[in-house]
């Protein structure tokens, strides 16, 4: 991969950037209700004041320049205040991203564990009861909405069976191998949740994109090789037949972010997506914001890293 | 996969060689109906749908029970004869509140994707027939919607609009314009996309060019030639969306930002009875399975569709 295309890549992706965040301050900043909030609306506060306040916050300046300054704020890594916990909405998020990433990280390898091998068997022989079954599974794993998904599981393996704590602890009191046991038991049913339905809705598209590749000549040409039928399948067929697959998961991320934020509410994950209904709830905008932008930048980060990824293992595409 | 050349035809060969001649005297409608019906589930799912529609519609004249009747002597009953689907933790009766949530689901369903499918069909017809600049445009503004954040975006915009459009609209009314806008307008994207494709490649085609020989005009050119034939997998992916929009429904108001308590939608329903999952699961089943079967048969009906609506595939 050529320096220079890697360059482009990256500074493609500042304009989207900027785009998301033009759209968030749009919505911000069209929304009815005055910032100021309780304060505008305070009979105790004189209009004098008012008028300051707006003054020195710069409510009263024109919309451009406000989204500089929030632009700039940004940018410089001063996310403001939350208005509940009175704490910096940066640290805020720092706590709980890791634990955001690691669920979602470990669930989409569980996703491509099971979509992968599922989605070439359905392949290999298009059509079978295999392929069939694969097919109809997909399909009712990916109507499964994760909320409904992670209540059954609370109840069949917490309440009914005991086996698993059905609220995440965060600060778990235990060391060495323990500490991994009770980290493992407690993040099984989440990660199995959010795995599960993103294998779900991976596997028809694993086995399409093993069907376009087996029907290609070069395939044709290893097996009449004498090349045995295993080797054709993980050397010639799967290694090509996945590239696709890695801008499908990229596509997908933002319904993958959407299943984590409802999984992380149901389990009590301290995650960003608990902390993001959390702050819904209690009014707390500045956090929505940031987390809402988070995410967003996840997806533009991480649908670049795709990209690369794409051109790295696709020779084939011609970079200019 | 650019580059590649599927040459030896096999299982799924696409193309013109494979197109399957309609069965003599069957008008499209009436062959699409046979492929249909070769789709076992899609059929079966025709008919689940179908019974969850008409138990929606019909439920509540038969089943008289009123959805916020509260009766503390039944609390948190499981299902028996005078309420088959169990109460909640208010005495109400279960059933009956899942017929009306039903309603508010699937109206909620069908209007957002009817908001989807209009501005997507425009967006896309707009980019398919523009090309150069404005094309590319509208397609960078497509791919920045589908890079942002659903699930955080629907709830930042129905926690800031619903007061304003509650004060408006009144209190159902409000949330259910909000809703279905909001659901509908972040959704638009992958039709519009499937319709340019559709029409970026009908529009080269010889019968649009003879079209455009005999003089006919742009618009007449979209919506004669080009647009009908556009319709199979425009549909298809309509019907995925009402499930998508289903399921987006009841993700807010099973997080809490949509209905309100007395409007029991399926997610709402979900939503009050976590607390209660140790000592009345029935309450969230229901609901939840209630989802889980609207959302699974339109699914596969989707399914279905394709097969019937894809002329190239044989069946």
């Amino acid at each position: 991969m050529s320096r220079s295309y890697l360059l482009r890549r990256v500074l493609l992706a500042i304009p989207g950037l900027l785009a998301i965040s033009v759209i968030l301050y749009t919505i911000l900043a069209l929304a009815p209700g005055d910032p100021l909030g309780e304060i505008a609306t305070n009979p105790n506060v004189p209009p004098a004041v008012q008028l300051a306040l707006r003054a020195k916050l710069g409510l009263d300046d024109p919309i451009w320049q406000r989204y500089l300054h929030w632009l700039v704020a940004m940018a410089q890594g001063d996310w403001g205040f939350s208005f509940t916990s009175q704490e910096s909405v940066s640290r805020l998020i720092m706590q709980r991203l890791p634990v955001s990433l690691a669920l979602f990280g470990t669930s989409e390898v569980l996703a491509v564990l099971v979509a992968v091998p599922v989605g070439v068997l359905a392949a290999v022989r298009p059509y079978s009861w295999l392929d069939q079954i694969a097919n109809t599974v997909g399909l009712i794993g990916f109507s499964l909405p994760t909320f409904f998904t992670g209540l059954v599981l609370i109840l069949v393996f917490s309440v009914k069976l005991n086996w698993f704590p059905f609220v995440f602890e965060s600060n778990v009191q235990a060391t060495g191998l323990a500490w991994w046991w009770i980290e493992f038991k407690q993040s099984i049913m989440p990660i199995a949740v959010i795995g599960l339905f993103q294998g779900a809705s991976l596997v028809r598209y694993v086995r399409s994109s093993m069907l376009d590749v087996i029907r290609l000549d070069y395939v044709t040409t290893a097996r009449s090789k004498g090349i045995g039928a295993r080797r054709v399948l993980m050397r010639h067929v799967v290694r090509n037949g996945l590239i696709p697959v890695v801008t499908l998961v990229a596509v997908q991320l933002p319904q993958i972010f959407g299943a984590t934020i409802i999984t992380e509410q149901i389990f009590r994950v301290p995650g960003i997506g608990s902390l993001l209904i959390a702050s819904i709830l209690a009014d707390d905008i500045p956090v929505v914001m940031a987390v809402t932008f988070v995410y967003a930048c996840l997806v533009v980060l991480l649908n670049l890293l795709a990209d690369l990824l794409y051109v790295w293992l696709d020779p084939r595409i011609a970079l200019r | 996969m650019s580059g590649s050349i599927p040459a030896s035809p096999s299982v799924e060969a696409i193309g013109p060689a494979a197109a399957a001649p309609r069965a003599a005297g069957l008008s499209p409608t009436a062959d699409a109906w046979r492929r249909f019906r070769k789709h076992r589930l899609a059929v079966v799912s025709l008919f689940v749908l179908g019974v969850i529609v008409f138990a929606v519609l019909i439920g509540p004249l038969i089943w008289r029970v009123p959805i916020d009747a509260i009766d503390f002597s039944a609390m948190l009953q499981g299902p028996s004869l005078a309420h088959p689907c169990g109460t909640d933790a208010l005495g109400q009766d279960l059933l009956a509140r899942l017929m009306y949530g039903g309603k508010i689901s699937l109206a909620v369903g069908v209007a957002a994707m009817l908001v989807a499918v209009i501005v997507g069909t425009l967006i896309g017809a707009i980019s398919g027939m523009a090309s150069g600049r404005l094309d590319a445009a509208v397609m960078w503004v497509t791919d920045m919607f589908l890079a942002l954040p659903q699930l955080p975006l629907l709830l930042l915009l129905i926690y800031l609009f619903r007061p304003a459009l509650q004060r408006m609209l009144g209190e159902q009314g409000g949330i259910f314009v909000l809703i279905v806008t909001v659901i509908g307008g972040l959704r638009w994207m992958p039709l519009a996309r499937l319709i340019r494709a559709q029409f970026l490649s009908l529009r080269e085609k010889e019968f649009v060019e003879a079209a455009r020989a005999l003089g006919a005009s742009k618009l007449r050119l979209v919506i004669r030639h080009i647009m009908p034939n556009a319709m199979g997998p425009a549909i298809v992916a309509a019907t995925i969306e009402v499930a998508n929009a289903i399921i987006a429904e009841s993700t807010l108001s099973f997080l809490g930002v949509g209905f309100p308590p007395d409007v029991p939608s399926w997610g709402r329903m979900l939503y009050d009875s976590q607390d209660y999952l140790q000592i009345a699961p029935h309450w969230a089943l229901f609901p939840g399975s209630a989802i889980f079967l609207a959302v699974l048969s339109i699914n596969f009906i989707g399914d279905g569709l394709r097969d019937a609506l894809d002329p190239r595939r044989v069946i």
